[in-house]
Protein backbone atom coordinates (compact mmCIF):
# COMPACT_ATOMS: atom_id res chain seq x y z
CA UNK A 1 0.00 0.00 0.00
CA UNK A 2 1.48 3.66 -0.94
CA UNK A 3 2.57 5.76 2.03
CA UNK A 4 1.14 9.22 0.58
CA UNK A 5 3.92 11.99 1.96
CA UNK A 6 2.75 15.30 3.63
CA UNK A 7 5.21 17.95 4.82
CA UNK A 8 4.03 21.16 7.47
CA UNK A 9 2.91 22.03 10.78
CA UNK A 10 0.25 21.41 12.79
CA UNK A 11 -1.82 20.88 16.16
CA UNK A 12 -3.88 19.32 17.59
CA UNK A 13 -7.44 20.45 17.60
CA UNK A 14 -8.93 20.82 21.24
CA UNK A 15 -12.14 22.68 22.23
CA UNK A 16 -10.90 25.62 23.70
CA UNK A 17 -9.75 26.39 19.89
CA UNK A 18 -12.70 25.37 18.00
CA UNK A 19 -14.02 28.77 17.53
CA UNK A 20 -10.39 29.97 16.30
CA UNK A 21 -10.48 27.25 13.72
CA UNK A 22 -13.76 27.66 12.65
CA UNK A 23 -13.59 31.91 12.54
CA UNK A 24 -10.26 33.08 11.86
CA UNK A 25 -7.31 32.09 9.38
CA UNK A 26 -5.03 29.95 11.94
CA UNK A 27 -1.39 29.39 10.49
CA UNK A 28 -1.29 25.73 10.07
CA UNK A 29 -1.26 22.97 7.30
CA UNK A 30 -3.21 20.40 9.21
CA UNK A 31 -5.04 19.66 12.38
CA UNK A 32 -5.30 16.19 14.11
CA UNK A 33 -8.40 15.27 16.13
CA UNK A 34 -7.93 12.17 18.46
CA UNK A 35 -10.58 9.79 16.61
CA UNK A 36 -13.22 8.50 19.10
CA UNK A 37 -13.70 12.16 20.04
CA UNK A 38 -15.91 11.91 16.51
CA UNK A 39 -16.78 7.98 16.31
CA UNK A 40 -20.66 9.24 17.28
CA UNK A 41 -24.02 9.04 15.66
CA UNK A 42 -23.81 12.53 14.80
CA UNK A 43 -24.37 16.40 16.91
CA UNK A 44 -22.27 19.06 17.35
CA UNK A 45 -19.17 17.49 17.46
CA UNK A 46 -19.33 15.70 14.24
CA UNK A 47 -20.51 19.05 11.99
CA UNK A 48 -17.26 20.55 13.46
CA UNK A 49 -15.38 18.37 12.46
CA UNK A 50 -17.14 18.06 8.84
CA UNK A 51 -16.43 22.30 9.30
CA UNK A 52 -12.81 22.08 10.11
CA UNK A 53 -12.21 19.62 7.44
CA UNK A 54 -13.42 21.56 4.97
CA UNK A 55 -10.62 24.11 6.01
CA UNK A 56 -7.89 22.29 6.92
CA UNK A 57 -6.73 18.40 6.08
CA UNK A 58 -7.08 16.20 9.08
CA UNK A 59 -5.32 13.48 10.19
CA UNK A 60 -7.36 11.42 12.58
CA UNK A 61 -5.34 9.99 15.85
CA UNK A 62 -6.65 7.18 17.58
CA UNK A 63 -5.87 5.47 21.36
CA UNK A 64 -8.67 2.93 21.06
CA UNK A 65 -7.68 0.22 18.56
CA UNK A 66 -5.37 -1.86 20.95
CA UNK A 67 -3.43 -3.14 18.31
CA UNK A 68 -1.60 -5.43 20.59
CA UNK A 69 -4.76 -7.43 22.07
CA UNK A 70 -4.35 -10.95 22.14
CA UNK A 71 -7.75 -11.10 21.44
CA UNK A 72 -8.22 -9.26 18.37
CA UNK A 73 -9.67 -5.98 17.20
CA UNK A 74 -12.96 -4.59 18.15
CA UNK A 75 -15.03 -5.15 14.97
CA UNK A 76 -17.94 -2.57 16.10
CA UNK A 77 -14.77 0.11 16.98
CA UNK A 78 -13.44 -0.45 13.49
CA UNK A 79 -16.31 -0.18 11.25
CA UNK A 80 -17.31 2.93 13.42
CA UNK A 81 -13.39 4.11 12.52
CA UNK A 82 -13.80 2.97 8.95
CA UNK A 83 -17.28 5.09 8.17
CA UNK A 84 -15.30 8.00 10.40
CA UNK A 85 -12.41 7.69 7.51
CA UNK A 86 -15.14 7.72 4.58
CA UNK A 87 -16.57 10.88 5.73
CA UNK A 88 -13.37 12.83 6.35
CA UNK A 89 -10.91 11.42 4.21
CA UNK A 90 -8.40 12.23 6.78
CA UNK A 91 -4.27 12.77 5.79
CA UNK A 92 -3.23 10.16 8.36
CA UNK A 93 -4.96 7.40 10.58
CA UNK A 94 -2.84 6.98 13.47
CA UNK A 95 -2.40 5.02 16.88
CA UNK A 96 -0.21 3.50 19.33
CA UNK A 97 1.73 0.44 19.92
CA UNK A 98 -0.13 -0.91 23.02
CA UNK A 99 -2.86 -2.27 24.06
CA UNK A 100 -5.71 -1.81 25.83
CA UNK A 101 -8.57 -4.48 25.68
CA UNK A 102 -8.94 -8.15 26.97
CA UNK A 103 -12.53 -9.80 27.19
CA UNK A 104 -14.99 -8.05 29.11
CA UNK A 105 -12.37 -5.61 29.67
CA UNK A 106 -11.12 -2.43 28.51
CA UNK A 107 -8.34 -0.35 30.40
CA UNK A 108 -8.48 3.02 28.50
CA UNK A 109 -5.08 3.41 28.40
CA UNK A 110 -2.46 2.34 26.39
CA UNK A 111 -0.86 -0.32 28.32
CA UNK A 112 2.86 -1.42 27.12
CA UNK A 113 3.77 -5.02 25.65
CA UNK A 114 6.46 -7.42 25.97
CA UNK A 115 8.47 -7.55 22.67
CA UNK A 116 8.44 -11.04 22.11
CA UNK A 117 8.01 -12.91 18.90
CA UNK A 118 4.41 -14.06 19.93
CA UNK A 119 3.70 -10.46 20.55
CA UNK A 120 5.10 -8.99 17.20
CA UNK A 121 3.01 -11.72 15.41
CA UNK A 122 0.03 -10.94 17.23
CA UNK A 123 0.45 -6.77 16.49
CA UNK A 124 1.51 -7.39 12.80
CA UNK A 125 -1.71 -9.34 12.11
CA UNK A 126 -4.29 -6.85 13.90
CA UNK A 127 -2.60 -4.39 12.01
CA UNK A 128 -2.82 -5.75 8.71
CA UNK A 129 -6.15 -6.88 9.98
CA UNK A 130 -7.44 -3.05 10.72
CA UNK A 131 -5.15 -1.32 7.28
CA UNK A 132 -7.14 -3.76 5.85
CA UNK A 133 -10.92 -3.00 6.92
CA UNK A 134 -9.50 0.68 6.79
CA UNK A 135 -8.78 0.31 3.22
CA UNK A 136 -5.15 2.14 3.72
CA UNK A 137 -1.95 2.05 5.51
CA UNK A 138 -1.61 3.28 8.93
CA UNK A 139 0.85 5.24 11.15
CA UNK A 140 1.85 3.28 14.47
CA UNK A 141 3.10 5.54 17.59
CA UNK A 142 6.05 4.21 19.44
CA UNK A 143 4.35 4.63 23.10
CA UNK A 144 5.53 5.80 26.48
CA UNK A 145 5.78 3.11 29.11
CA UNK A 146 6.54 3.05 32.86
CA UNK A 147 7.72 -0.84 33.25
CA UNK A 148 9.47 -3.00 30.77
CA UNK A 149 8.81 -6.82 30.61
CA UNK A 150 11.39 -9.42 31.33
CA UNK A 151 10.64 -11.28 28.53
CA UNK A 152 10.62 -9.43 26.19
CA UNK A 153 13.27 -10.94 23.27
CA UNK A 154 14.12 -7.42 21.38
CA UNK A 155 14.06 -3.46 22.04
CA UNK A 156 10.85 -1.29 21.25
CA UNK A 157 12.69 -0.08 18.32
CA UNK A 158 14.26 -3.35 16.55
CA UNK A 159 9.92 -4.44 17.30
CA UNK A 160 8.98 -1.05 15.52
CA UNK A 161 11.26 -1.63 12.61
CA UNK A 162 10.19 -5.27 12.41
CA UNK A 163 6.40 -4.16 12.24
CA UNK A 164 6.76 -1.63 9.46
CA UNK A 165 8.46 -4.47 7.47
CA UNK A 166 5.81 -6.95 7.96
CA UNK A 167 2.75 -4.69 7.76
CA UNK A 168 3.99 -1.80 5.76
CA UNK A 169 2.57 0.77 8.15
CA UNK A 170 4.19 3.93 8.14
CA UNK A 171 5.48 5.53 11.47
CA UNK A 172 3.93 8.54 13.89
CA UNK A 173 7.30 9.28 15.80
CA UNK A 174 6.59 10.99 18.98
CA UNK A 175 9.84 12.61 20.45
CA UNK A 176 8.67 12.83 24.13
CA UNK A 177 7.67 9.48 24.35
CA UNK A 178 11.11 8.24 23.65
CA UNK A 179 12.55 10.53 25.84
CA UNK A 180 10.56 9.98 28.51
CA UNK A 181 10.54 5.93 28.36
CA UNK A 182 14.30 6.79 27.52
CA UNK A 183 14.92 8.16 30.91
CA UNK A 184 12.19 5.49 32.49
CA UNK A 185 14.28 2.35 31.67
CA UNK A 186 17.68 4.10 30.97
CA UNK A 187 18.32 3.73 27.16
CA UNK A 188 20.44 5.85 25.14
CA UNK A 189 17.22 8.07 23.09
CA UNK A 190 19.86 8.58 19.67
CA UNK A 191 20.47 4.31 19.75
CA UNK A 192 16.69 4.46 19.82
CA UNK A 193 16.26 6.99 16.81
CA UNK A 194 19.05 4.74 14.85
CA UNK A 195 17.76 1.78 15.21
CA UNK A 196 13.87 2.84 13.99
CA UNK A 197 13.33 2.69 9.79
CA UNK A 198 13.31 6.60 9.28
CA UNK A 199 11.80 6.86 6.30
CA UNK A 200 8.87 5.15 7.50
CA UNK A 201 8.36 8.34 9.72
CA UNK A 202 5.12 10.41 8.45
CA UNK A 203 4.42 12.13 11.10
CA UNK A 204 5.79 13.62 14.46
CA UNK A 205 4.64 14.72 17.43
CA UNK A 206 6.39 17.29 19.82
CA UNK A 207 4.63 17.50 22.99
CA UNK A 208 5.82 17.93 26.82
CA UNK A 209 5.66 15.55 30.14
CA UNK A 210 5.48 15.58 33.78
CA UNK A 211 7.77 14.46 36.69
CA UNK A 212 6.56 11.83 39.28
CA UNK A 213 8.09 9.92 42.35
CA UNK A 214 9.56 7.61 40.30
CA UNK A 215 9.13 8.31 36.33
CA UNK A 216 8.92 10.79 33.90
CA UNK A 217 5.03 10.69 32.68
CA UNK A 218 3.83 11.66 29.37
CA UNK A 219 1.00 14.04 30.00
CA UNK A 220 0.83 16.06 27.46
CA UNK A 221 0.17 19.14 29.74
CA UNK A 222 3.42 21.08 29.62
CA UNK A 223 5.15 22.86 26.95
CA UNK A 224 7.73 21.12 25.32
CA UNK A 225 10.60 20.61 27.04
CA UNK A 226 14.56 21.42 25.73
CA UNK A 227 15.04 17.52 25.52
CA UNK A 228 12.70 17.07 23.45
CA UNK A 229 13.33 19.67 21.12
CA UNK A 230 16.96 18.78 20.83
CA UNK A 231 15.49 15.20 19.62
CA UNK A 232 13.57 16.76 17.06
CA UNK A 233 16.66 18.95 15.61
CA UNK A 234 18.56 15.55 15.77
CA UNK A 235 16.20 13.34 13.61
CA UNK A 236 14.31 16.52 11.46
CA UNK A 237 17.18 16.52 9.02
CA UNK A 238 17.09 13.08 8.61
CA UNK A 239 13.41 12.87 7.72
CA UNK A 240 12.13 13.06 3.92
CA UNK A 241 8.68 15.05 4.24
CA UNK A 242 7.21 14.52 7.37
CA UNK A 243 3.75 16.84 9.66
CA UNK A 244 5.09 18.09 12.26
CA UNK A 245 2.31 19.04 15.30
CA UNK A 246 2.47 19.93 18.94
CA UNK A 247 0.38 17.90 20.84
CA UNK A 248 -1.38 19.28 23.87
CA UNK A 249 -4.22 17.44 25.83
CA UNK A 250 -3.93 19.03 29.03
CA UNK A 251 -3.86 22.23 30.41
CA UNK A 252 -4.48 23.71 27.32
CA UNK A 253 -3.12 27.18 26.70
CA UNK A 254 -4.25 30.06 24.19
CA UNK A 255 -3.63 29.19 21.14
CA UNK A 256 -0.86 31.40 20.17
CA UNK A 257 0.70 29.67 22.78
CA UNK A 258 0.78 26.59 20.52
CA UNK A 259 1.27 28.52 17.78
CA UNK A 260 4.67 29.91 19.30
CA UNK A 261 5.67 26.54 19.86
CA UNK A 262 5.19 25.65 16.14
CA UNK A 263 7.21 28.43 14.79
CA UNK A 264 10.26 27.05 17.13
CA UNK A 265 9.29 23.61 15.38
CA UNK A 266 9.49 25.10 11.77
CA UNK A 267 12.81 27.30 12.81
CA UNK A 268 14.26 24.33 13.60
CA UNK A 269 13.37 21.89 10.69
CA UNK A 270 14.73 25.26 8.28
CA UNK A 271 18.04 24.92 9.96
CA UNK A 272 17.92 21.06 10.50
CA UNK A 273 17.16 21.00 6.39
CA UNK A 274 19.68 23.66 5.74
CA UNK A 275 22.31 22.13 7.83
CA UNK B 1 3.54 -16.73 29.74
CA UNK B 2 1.39 -16.33 27.23
CA UNK B 3 0.77 -12.71 25.42
CA UNK B 4 -3.45 -13.33 26.86
CA UNK B 5 -2.50 -14.80 29.81
CA UNK B 6 0.06 -11.64 30.63
CA UNK B 7 -2.95 -9.26 29.47
CA UNK B 8 -5.60 -11.26 31.88
CA UNK B 9 -2.73 -10.78 34.56
CA UNK B 10 -2.51 -6.98 33.80
CA UNK B 11 -6.31 -6.68 33.47
CA UNK B 12 -6.48 -8.09 37.13
CA UNK B 13 -4.26 -5.92 38.48
CA UNK B 14 -6.05 -2.90 37.19
CA UNK B 15 -9.36 -4.08 37.69
CA UNK B 16 -8.51 -5.06 41.87
CA UNK B 17 -5.15 -3.46 42.71
CA UNK B 18 -4.60 -6.33 44.62
CA UNK B 19 -1.36 -7.71 46.41
CA UNK B 20 -1.97 -11.28 44.77
CA UNK B 21 -2.03 -9.42 41.69
CA UNK B 22 0.64 -7.27 41.32
CA UNK B 23 2.89 -10.38 42.96
CA UNK B 24 2.26 -12.21 39.62
CA UNK B 25 4.81 -9.11 38.18
CA UNK B 26 8.67 -9.02 38.64
CA UNK B 27 9.69 -6.73 41.85
CA UNK B 28 11.30 -4.30 39.22
CA UNK B 29 8.08 -3.89 37.56
CA UNK B 30 6.06 -2.46 40.89
CA UNK B 31 6.29 0.65 40.49
CA UNK B 32 5.23 0.80 37.04
CA UNK B 33 2.07 -1.21 37.48
CA UNK B 34 1.32 1.85 40.07
CA UNK B 35 1.46 4.20 37.52
CA UNK B 36 -0.73 2.23 35.24
CA UNK B 37 -3.35 1.68 38.46
CA UNK B 38 -3.51 5.57 39.06
CA UNK B 39 -3.78 6.33 35.02
CA UNK B 40 -6.75 3.47 34.87
CA UNK B 41 -8.55 5.10 37.59
CA UNK B 42 -8.24 8.40 36.94
CA UNK B 43 -9.65 8.31 33.69
CA UNK B 44 -12.60 6.79 34.61
CA UNK B 45 -13.05 8.88 37.56
CA UNK B 46 -12.62 11.92 35.22
CA UNK B 47 -15.24 10.29 32.50
CA UNK B 48 -17.75 10.24 35.09
CA UNK B 49 -17.21 13.93 36.49
CA UNK B 50 -17.32 15.11 33.02
CA UNK B 51 -20.52 13.13 31.90
CA UNK B 52 -22.71 13.98 35.41
CA UNK B 53 -22.11 17.58 36.28
CA UNK B 54 -25.20 17.75 38.25
CA UNK B 55 -25.12 14.50 39.67
CA UNK B 56 -21.57 15.83 41.22
CA UNK B 57 -23.49 19.30 42.17
CA UNK B 58 -26.16 17.65 43.76
CA UNK B 59 -24.15 14.53 45.64
CA UNK B 60 -21.39 16.78 47.05
CA UNK B 61 -17.76 16.24 45.46
CA UNK B 62 -16.77 13.64 48.04
CA UNK B 63 -19.95 11.57 48.02
CA UNK B 64 -19.53 11.64 43.69
CA UNK B 65 -16.54 10.59 44.45
CA UNK B 66 -16.75 7.78 46.73
CA UNK B 67 -19.58 6.81 44.71
CA UNK B 68 -18.16 6.65 41.41
CA UNK B 69 -14.72 4.89 42.90
CA UNK B 70 -17.84 1.86 43.99
CA UNK B 71 -18.72 2.23 40.17
CA UNK B 72 -15.41 1.74 39.39
CA UNK B 73 -14.35 -0.97 41.26
CA UNK B 74 -17.65 -2.95 41.00
CA UNK B 75 -18.21 -2.59 37.04
CA UNK B 76 -14.86 -2.74 34.95
CA UNK B 77 -15.36 -1.40 31.83
CA UNK B 78 -15.81 -3.58 28.72
CA UNK B 79 -16.05 -1.39 25.78
CA UNK B 80 -13.80 0.81 23.24
CA UNK B 81 -16.03 3.67 24.13
CA UNK B 82 -16.22 5.78 27.80
CA UNK B 83 -19.58 7.22 26.88
CA UNK B 84 -20.17 3.26 27.08
CA UNK B 85 -19.12 3.24 30.57
CA UNK B 86 -20.53 6.27 31.68
CA UNK B 87 -23.92 4.77 30.64
CA UNK B 88 -23.54 2.00 33.70
CA UNK B 89 -23.17 4.56 36.30
CA UNK B 90 -26.97 5.59 37.24
CA UNK B 91 -27.43 1.93 37.34
CA UNK B 92 -24.36 1.77 39.84
CA UNK B 93 -26.25 4.85 42.13
CA UNK B 94 -29.20 3.23 41.89
CA UNK B 95 -28.19 0.19 43.67
CA UNK B 96 -26.09 2.28 46.08
CA UNK B 97 -28.82 4.61 46.56
CA UNK B 98 -31.46 2.88 47.45
CA UNK B 99 -33.35 5.44 49.75
CA UNK B 100 -32.30 8.39 47.25
CA UNK B 101 -33.91 7.53 44.49
CA UNK B 102 -33.41 11.00 42.74
CA UNK B 103 -29.87 10.62 42.56
CA UNK B 104 -30.00 7.53 39.81
CA UNK B 105 -32.69 8.98 38.11
CA UNK B 106 -30.47 12.80 37.99
CA UNK B 107 -28.40 10.77 36.43
CA UNK B 108 -29.90 8.99 33.98
CA UNK B 109 -31.42 12.25 32.90
CA UNK B 110 -28.06 13.92 32.28
CA UNK B 111 -26.93 10.24 30.74
CA UNK B 112 -29.76 10.86 28.09
CA UNK B 113 -29.32 14.18 27.39
CA UNK B 114 -25.29 13.32 26.56
CA UNK B 115 -26.64 10.41 24.18
CA UNK B 116 -29.19 13.30 22.32
CA UNK B 117 -26.40 15.50 21.71
CA UNK B 118 -24.35 13.65 19.79
CA UNK B 119 -26.90 10.75 18.66
CA UNK B 120 -27.98 10.23 14.81
CA UNK B 121 -28.84 13.59 13.14
CA UNK B 122 -31.87 14.38 11.01
CA UNK B 123 -33.74 16.92 9.03
CA UNK B 124 -37.13 17.76 11.36
CA UNK B 125 -40.19 19.21 10.15
CA UNK B 126 -40.30 22.94 10.29
CA UNK B 127 -43.74 25.01 10.49
CA UNK B 128 -43.04 25.25 7.15
CA UNK B 129 -43.45 21.96 5.86
CA UNK B 130 -46.41 21.01 7.75
CA UNK B 131 -48.15 21.90 4.24
CA UNK B 132 -45.90 19.64 2.57
CA UNK B 133 -47.85 16.11 4.21
CA UNK B 134 -50.71 14.64 3.41
CA UNK B 135 -52.20 14.71 7.23
CA UNK B 136 -54.94 12.02 6.55
CA UNK B 137 -52.43 9.04 5.94
CA UNK B 138 -48.93 10.76 7.49
CA UNK B 139 -47.57 8.69 10.63
CA UNK B 140 -45.62 10.58 13.47
CA UNK B 141 -42.00 9.91 13.16
CA UNK B 142 -39.94 11.22 15.24
CA UNK B 143 -36.17 12.46 14.84
CA UNK B 144 -34.11 9.61 16.56
CA UNK B 145 -32.41 11.46 19.51
CA UNK B 146 -36.27 11.54 20.60
CA UNK B 147 -36.79 9.27 23.80
CA UNK B 148 -38.70 8.72 26.58
CA UNK B 149 -37.92 8.48 30.34
CA UNK B 150 -40.16 7.64 33.65
CA UNK B 151 -39.45 9.22 36.49
CA UNK B 152 -40.89 8.71 39.86
CA UNK B 153 -38.50 11.48 41.43
CA UNK B 154 -38.84 15.63 40.77
CA UNK B 155 -35.21 14.62 39.39
CA UNK B 156 -35.80 17.01 36.30
CA UNK B 157 -36.55 19.75 38.61
CA UNK B 158 -33.73 19.35 40.58
CA UNK B 159 -31.33 19.43 36.98
CA UNK B 160 -33.23 22.90 35.84
CA UNK B 161 -32.61 24.29 39.23
CA UNK B 162 -28.82 22.87 39.40
CA UNK B 163 -28.24 24.04 35.63
CA UNK B 164 -29.33 27.39 35.63
CA UNK B 165 -27.75 28.59 39.39
CA UNK B 166 -31.03 28.64 40.73
CA UNK B 167 -32.12 27.71 44.14
CA UNK B 168 -32.70 23.58 43.96
CA UNK B 169 -35.53 22.08 45.66
CA UNK B 170 -35.81 19.24 48.04
CA UNK B 171 -35.70 15.71 46.29
CA UNK B 172 -39.38 14.33 46.58
CA UNK B 173 -41.19 11.30 45.05
CA UNK B 174 -43.91 12.58 43.20
CA UNK B 175 -47.56 10.62 43.41
CA UNK B 176 -47.65 9.45 39.88
CA UNK B 177 -44.27 8.92 38.08
CA UNK B 178 -43.55 11.48 35.36
CA UNK B 179 -42.99 10.85 31.43
CA UNK B 180 -40.02 13.16 30.23
CA UNK B 181 -39.37 13.66 26.37
CA UNK B 182 -35.24 13.78 25.51
CA UNK B 183 -33.91 15.25 22.12
CA UNK B 184 -31.65 17.31 20.21
CA UNK B 185 -33.41 20.23 18.75
CA UNK B 186 -30.88 22.88 17.04
CA UNK B 187 -27.97 21.21 18.27
CA UNK B 188 -28.97 21.34 21.79
CA UNK B 189 -29.89 18.56 24.03
CA UNK B 190 -33.86 19.32 25.43
CA UNK B 191 -36.37 17.57 27.79
CA UNK B 192 -40.03 18.35 29.12
CA UNK B 193 -42.45 17.03 30.77
CA UNK B 194 -45.50 15.08 28.62
CA UNK B 195 -48.65 16.54 29.59
CA UNK B 196 -51.26 13.59 31.20
CA UNK B 197 -52.95 13.42 27.88
CA UNK B 198 -50.02 13.44 25.52
CA UNK B 199 -48.44 10.40 28.49
CA UNK B 200 -51.66 8.70 28.00
CA UNK B 201 -51.26 8.47 24.47
CA UNK B 202 -46.96 8.24 24.33
CA UNK B 203 -47.04 4.64 23.98
CA UNK B 204 -48.90 4.60 20.71
CA UNK B 205 -47.14 8.47 19.39
CA UNK B 206 -44.27 7.00 20.13
CA UNK B 207 -44.52 4.09 17.99
CA UNK B 208 -45.46 5.53 15.13
CA UNK B 209 -49.12 6.37 15.43
CA UNK B 210 -50.88 8.09 12.22
CA UNK B 211 -51.93 11.67 12.83
CA UNK B 212 -55.72 11.21 11.90
CA UNK B 213 -55.75 8.80 14.81
CA UNK B 214 -53.86 11.36 17.29
CA UNK B 215 -56.90 13.56 15.84
CA UNK B 216 -59.68 10.99 16.65
CA UNK B 217 -58.03 10.01 20.07
CA UNK B 218 -58.48 14.02 21.05
CA UNK B 219 -61.21 14.45 19.96
CA UNK B 220 -62.98 11.55 21.78
CA UNK B 221 -61.34 12.66 24.84
CA UNK B 222 -62.03 16.51 25.04
CA UNK B 223 -65.08 16.59 22.34
CA UNK B 224 -64.67 17.94 18.40
CA UNK B 225 -63.73 21.58 18.47
CA UNK B 226 -61.68 20.93 21.46
CA UNK B 227 -59.87 17.75 20.28
CA UNK B 228 -59.11 18.89 16.66
CA UNK B 229 -57.88 22.82 18.52
CA UNK B 230 -55.38 20.50 21.13
CA UNK B 231 -54.01 18.48 17.73
CA UNK B 232 -53.02 21.42 16.08
CA UNK B 233 -51.40 22.66 19.17
CA UNK B 234 -49.59 19.53 19.46
CA UNK B 235 -48.89 19.65 15.95
CA UNK B 236 -47.30 23.07 16.19
CA UNK B 237 -45.22 22.17 19.14
CA UNK B 238 -43.63 19.29 17.81
CA UNK B 239 -42.19 20.71 14.79
CA UNK B 240 -41.47 23.78 16.42
CA UNK B 241 -39.47 21.31 18.95
CA UNK B 242 -38.04 19.52 16.16
CA UNK B 243 -38.96 16.27 16.96
CA UNK B 244 -40.42 15.06 13.49
CA UNK B 245 -38.54 14.02 10.73
CA UNK B 246 -39.17 15.64 7.77
CA UNK B 247 -37.80 13.31 5.16
CA UNK B 248 -40.10 10.49 6.62
CA UNK B 249 -43.32 12.83 6.97
CA UNK B 250 -43.14 14.68 3.45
Amino acid sequence: MPHPRFSGFGLGLRKPHYADFLETAVPVDFVEVISENFMIPGGRPRRILNQVRARYPVALHGVSLSVGSAHGLDADYLGRLRRLVDEIEPLFVSDHLSWSRAPRFNAHDLLPLPYTTEALDIVCANLAHAQERLGRPMLLENPSSYLAFAQSDMTEWEFLEQVCARTGCGLLLDLNNIHVSAINHGFDPLAYLAGLPLDRVRQIHLAGHSRGETFLIDTHDQPVPPSVWTLFAEVIARLGPVAVMIERDDNIPPLAELLDELDQARALARHGVAA
Amino acid sequence: MTLAMLQAEFGDWLMTGSDRAAARFTPAAQAGLLVYQNNYRAALMACLHESFPQTVQWLGHEDFQASAAHCIDDCPPDSWSLDHYAAQFPHSLAAQWPDDPEVAELAMLEMALADAFVGPDADALDGTALGLVDWDSARLTWVPTARLLTLRTNAQAIWSALASGRTVPPAQCIPHAATVLVWRHAETACFRTLDPLEEALAPRLFAGMKFADVCRALVRAKGEADGIRTAGLWLAQWAGDGLLRRDAMT
